[in-house]
């Protein structure tokens, strides 16, 4: 292609996207009062990502040390195919081997 | 018996190392579970950190699998600043490498999506461009310039189809996944980053405006990647979210 | 030379520790709360919701500022970088008042994200002074530090929590955040009195309380173990723990921190009225 149909195709594609556009203001009130962040609606806790605190918490879970729940998660109802270089895009959860280090 | 940092945070860090000596109960014995509190209030709060920074890697795998995953984590990479809202930056390369999740190729692009998000969330503020000064440039001044993107834009290129990952765990009415390599596009018109997915071409025409490329040569490089690239809609997108914040007119030929 | 500012200049009336999803609560009807607190390291963002709202609630109240993340306490320098950021987020917020623990949390440039503890000794006593004086005149400000909760003691410690506070007030002339509640959970861990704590503390230099809830469990001896949680109502014990803390040193600004498993605003507003009962308990007398 040339640069002028380039050009021509440009200037359309711009006349067209700059139509009736109109553009967000400063965020109003209404968006500043929202909680969520960046977990979307329906999901949210109210945390803008992982807040700081200087509370302690008295769970103690720390020394879980075993992958045990195979496949709890939504990846198993995701099924991928193998993808152009044969690597699979699908799969399950491997538990370990060797035991995890206590966390 | 002096106890320096250096040895409380070692054996904060391992829970099967000793306890440091000096540190006691009331009575005088040497503290154990006293000293658990400080192990479990560390292990415990960056968990939770990292169970808000990534909702969706944590659905993906499972709660319990995530929590076994993010204490192996917060031990290899600790924090390297007191801002939680940065914390899990090496996450996508740890799922890279973590034995367990490596049948599940796509978990790291999901991560660096997720990173992406909460990055956009905290981003600089800044208004969009008046559309009018777009439109009264002519075209050949347009297409020579740089257009000055918003600090809160991000974009995310996969060979996985991340953009409906993230919409199958987040929207409870979202299909699977398609089998296919998507590229994301992250806005913030106001307070709240909205991941879109891009069409064939978008990824490269994006990124390349973010490498500073002129307008015409970032449309000449989508073209070529997918010559049915449609510029006007995404640049309507982008004008529309206040994406686009200003531009640099280039030199005319 | 600092200026000769008071470090209380917050309301001496309820404040509570500031929850984004009580944004629309405060500003509707804040009553009986007077005044907020925001952790300083959830706004050094760049940007967006937090900074937004937080400007806008500072045009409202006055607002204290409480770093949990500069590690006082800690063997190492303080993270300049760190520093800076506090020092922006007060250039433009202008707060009533800056305040941070008598802890550490940073080690080998690692953040632990916990309030860890020190022993009491001169050696930690000139290293916290110094760093408590770094901090000051790089803000242009005294600043108050807070007494912590404590699970364990430090056997080479020779000084007393109150003595080594006092101290560090008198030195660098910082003032102190007395948490009502951290003494109540340090004196039963500890297994100390918490009264005598009261008793023996510097009042004249405290320019804020806070009250919390806390956890109950036990140690391997079934003796209690007290954890701060910050999860839950302040409890009774602790309530009557405050009203000597007033009759003994005066009224303080006093802030309710609830931090973890957040309730709905009444309940937090249900709180601080109870706190402005202690503090004004003659108020309004029939004429």
């Amino acid at each position: 292609m040339t640069t002028t149909t380039n050009k021509a195709l440009l200037a359309t594609a711009v006349a067209t996207a700059l139509m009736g556009v109109s553009v967000a203001g400063t965020a109003n009130a209404q968006a500043q009062e929202k909680c969520y962040g960046v977990s979307m609606a329906g999901e949210n806790d109210c945390a803008a990502g992982p807040g700081t605190t200087c509370a302690g918490t008295s769970k103690v879970d720390y020394q879980g040390n075993a992958w045990t729940l195979v496949d709890s998660g939504t990846c198993a109802e995701i099924e991928l195919p193998a993808m152009a270089d044969g690597s699979p895009r699908m799969g399950s959860l491997e538990p370990l081997e060797r035991d995890m280090p206590a966390s | 018996m002096t106890v320096t940092q250096d040895q409380f945070t070692r054996a904060m860090l391992d829970p099967g190392a000793a306890i440091p000596a000096g540190l006691a109960n009331p009575d005088g014995r040497p503290a154990t579970r006293r000293f658990d509190v400080y192990r479990n209030n560390v292990a415990v709060s960056l968990t939770e950190a990292l169970e808000q920074a990534f909702p969706v890697i944590r659905k993906l795998v499972g709660e319990t699998n995530f929590r076994v995953l993010a204490g192996v984590y917060l031990r290899q990479h600790p924090p390297a600043s007191p801002l939680m809202m940065h914390y899990g930056q090496e996450m996508p390369g740890f799922l890279a490498r973590f034995e367990p999740v490596q049948s599940l190729g796509y978990l790291p692009d999901v991560a660096r999506l997720e990173l992406a998000l909460r990055a956009s969330y905290h981003a600089t503020d800044s208004r969009g461009v008046d559309p009018a000064r777009l439109q009264s440039l002519p075209p050949d001044a347009l297409m020579a310039s740089v257009l000055h993107l918003a600090p809160s834009l991000r974009l995310v290129r996969s060979d996985w189809p991340i953009h409906g990952i993230w919409r199958f765990n987040m929207d409870p009415g979202a299909p699977r996944p398609e089998p296919r390599a998507e590229d994301v596009l992250i806005l913030r018109p106001e307070f709240d980053p909205t991941p879109s997915l891009l069409s064939p071409g978008g990824g490269v025409f994006v990124a390349r405006l973010q490498a500073g490329d002129t307008l015409s040569g970032a449309h000449d490089a989508a073209l070529d990647a997918a010559p049915g690239f449609d510029l006007a809609p995404l640049l309507g997108h982008l004008i529309a979210a206040g994406a686009i914040t200003g531009l640099t007119e280039g030199d005319l030929p | 030379m600092l200026d000769a500012t008071p470090f209380d200049r917050l309301p001496h009336a309820p404040g509570v520790g500031y929850k984004p999803q009580h944004y629309a609560d405060i500003l509707r009807d804040p009553a009986p709360v007077e005044w907020l607190e925001i952790h300083a390291e959830n706004y050094m963002g760049d940007g967006g919701r937090p900074i937004a709202q937080l400007r806008h609630l500072s045009e409202r109240f006055p607002i204290s500022v409480h770093g949990v993340g500069l590690s006082i306490g800690g063997e190492g320098r303080l993270d300049a970088d760190h520093l800076a950021r506090l020092k922006h987020l007060m250039d433009w917020l202008k707060p009533a008042s800056f305040s941070e623990h008598l802890a550490w949390s940073t080690h080998d440039s690692h953040f632990l994200n916990d309030l860890l503890p020190l022993p009491y000794t001169v050696q930690t006593l000139s290293r916290v002074a110094s760093h408590i004086e770094q901090v000051q005149d790089t803000l242009g400000r005294r600043m108050l530090l807070e007494n912590p909760s404590t699970y364990l003691a430090f056997e080479e410690s020779d000084w007393s929590e109150v003595g080594f506070l006092a101290e560090i007030a008198r030195r660098t002339g910082c003032g102190l955040l007395l948490d009502v509640n951290n003494v109540f959970v340090s004196a039963t861990n500890q297994q100390t009195d918490p009264v005598s704590y009261i008793d023996a503390f510097p009042h004249a230099a405290v320019g804020e309380i806070h009250l919390g809830g806390h956890d109950e469990d036990e140690d391997e001896t079934g003796a209690p173990l007290l954890i701060d949680s910050h999860g839950a109502e302040v409890v009774d014990p602790v309530w009557a723990l405050y009203t000597h803390t007033i009759a003994v040193g005066g009224e303080k600004p006093t802030l309710i921190e609830w931090d973890t498993d957040v309730p709905e605003w009444p309940v937090l507003a249900a709180e601080a009225a109870r706190a402005a009962q202690v503090l004004e308990p003659l108020a309004e007398p029939v004429a």
